[in-house]
């Protein structure tokens, strides 16, 4: 139903740089689409509703009412209230992650070894984002997010991997509002994980009217 | 291998080796909601007292409570989606709360969240304080609010919860199914606590047990000192993430 959603149309249509942060406001009903324009970029997001920015994304709350681990069309991404924040109306990668959650510099010390810690990270990019927009978030307001186009798969043993990306140049995913929400998105700057081929790439955002 | 459960007869029975004299212990009712301060070096077991028990448990640095227990960082850094003996709780901060020192129970659900009052009340009905006084219903999501106030957070608070003696098992397609058989009388987990931990509990029904009966369980505390991880150590030792990460955390009480 969405396919007629044209670039021309859209309200806000930008791109955002390898390891970018981004913020901005998505109104009940509008259509949020991530475009992964060169392929196995992981883009790392946040929803907060915007009239009460204490309601978060919950990827428990989301995985538990979807009763699946993987994000795809139809899936509802639910608060930490339970509420549905968007929907996922199209999906040409067909699973995204919601596990895996941000890399921050400290997290990069135990992943890989500890001479990472300087290496730009999600976190840091939430963080300067929150800093510089001063919306009244800090970082308790951080929970696990969105890897929109990762790959992380569990096996029936319960094992967990970042596996090769399935996303590729020109896939995207579209979201629709079910609340306002604020959207805090950081383009992965990861150097350390071969699932983005060690090469962060630009994702493009457009957003459009409620139809 | 028994596809519907995992409590077969391979599982040795749950028999808890001795701890050194308690600290102190204490019996949560079902449906108890429960707060405390457990020092580093301090060691928790939980018990079920019942089969088929759900403890809801969300942890903080008490030091510094924006430093919380992440789910996607424990994950991620031990490549598993469960947690059991060998495993650690990683806060955000790439450090570590608390060791899982022992484990008869094998998996330990990391995924799930809580219970919330529409759902108890659409699958068992409605039980309020009047009628019920104190068997009314409790939700895993109010009770944890409920003690978090007590510290000064709220509901932007809230984390992805570890669900103590659930299990979840996940289809290849990533379909969800809760194990009712998981959980036997006598299953304990120990954690022990690497940093001084505020830990939030709830002995509310899991959210995704399918029973149409009201029947949270009782769970047994008891506290003892054990000292930090010793130096040979299997959580330790288990992956080189985690010697980092043990690394970080004994960097913060060093002076």
């Amino acid at each position: 139903m969405n396919t007629e959603l044209q670039a021309g149309n859209a309200l806000q249509n930008i791109t955002v740089a390898a390891g970018e942060p981004w913020v901005g406001y998505v109104q009940r009903g509008q259509t949020l689409r991530i475009v992964d324009l060169e392929g196995n970029q992981a883009v790392d997001t946040l929803f907060y509703n915007a009239q009460d920015l204490t309601e978060h994304y919950s990827a428990s709350d989301t995985i538990r009412g979807a009763g699946n681990l993987y994000l795809t069309t139809g899936v509802t991404l639910r608060s930490n209230l339970g509420a549905p924040m968007l929907t996922i109306t199209q999906d040409t990668c067909g699973r995204h992650d919601t596990l895996g959650g941000a890399c921050s510099a400290e997290s990069n010390t135990v992943r890989y070894a500890l001479d990472k810690r300087h290496m730009h990270s999600c976190r840091d990019n939430f963080l300067i984002a929150l800093a510089r927009h001063d919306v009244g978030l800090q970082k308790r307001d951080l929970p696990g997010n969105i890897n929109f186009f990762m790959n992380v798969p569990v096996t029936p043993d319960g094992g967990l991997t970042f596996a090769d990306g399935i996303s590729a140049a020109g896939r995207y995913v579209q979201l629709r509002a079910e609340m306002d929400v604020l959207v805090l998105i950081s383009n992965c700057p990861q150097l350390n994980n071969p699932c983005n081929a060690y090469n962060p790439t630009p994702i493009q955002l457009m957003i459009w009217a409620a139809g | 291998m028994n596809s519907s459960s995992s409590a077969g007869t391979e599982r040795p029975p749950p028999l808890a080796p001795s701890t050194p004299e308690p600290l102190w212990s204490e019996r949560l009712t079902p449906g108890a909601h429960w707060s405390g301060i457990l020092r580093r070096g301090v060691s928790l077991r939980l018990t079920a007292l019942e089969a088929g028990a759900n403890v809801a448990a969300l942890l903080y640095n008490f030091e510094l409570l924006s430093e919380r227990y992440s789910m996607a960082d424990t994950l991620k850094a031990q490549h598993t989606a469960f947690l059991t003996a060998g495993c650690v709780c990683y806060s955000d901060m790439g450090r570590i709360l608390c060791s899982i020192s022992a484990d008869s129970c094998g998996w330990h659900d990391t995924f799930s969240g809580l219970s919330d009052e529409a759902l108890i009340t659409r699958r068992y009905g409605p039980s309020r304080y009047q009628e019920a006084r104190n068997a009314m219903h409790m939700n895993g999501r109010d009770s944890v609010l409920n003690e978090l106030g007590k510290y000064g957070l709220g509901k932007r608070d809230l984390i992805d919860n570890i669900n103590f003696f659930s299990r979840i098992a996940v289809g290849a397609d990533g379909t969800l199914r809760f194990d009712p058989h998981h959980c036997r009388a006598g299953d304990f987990i120990d954690l022990r606590f690497e940093m001084h931990t505020l830990l939030v509990l709830s002995t509310a029904p899991h959210p995704l047990d399918p029973s149409p009966r009201y029947a949270p369980r009782a769970i047994q505390l008891q506290a003892w000192h054990s000292g930090p991880a010793p130096a040979m150590d299997a959580c330790r030792s288990r992956c080189e993430e985690n010697a980092r990460g043990f690394r970080n955390t004994e960097m913060m009480f060093l002076s």
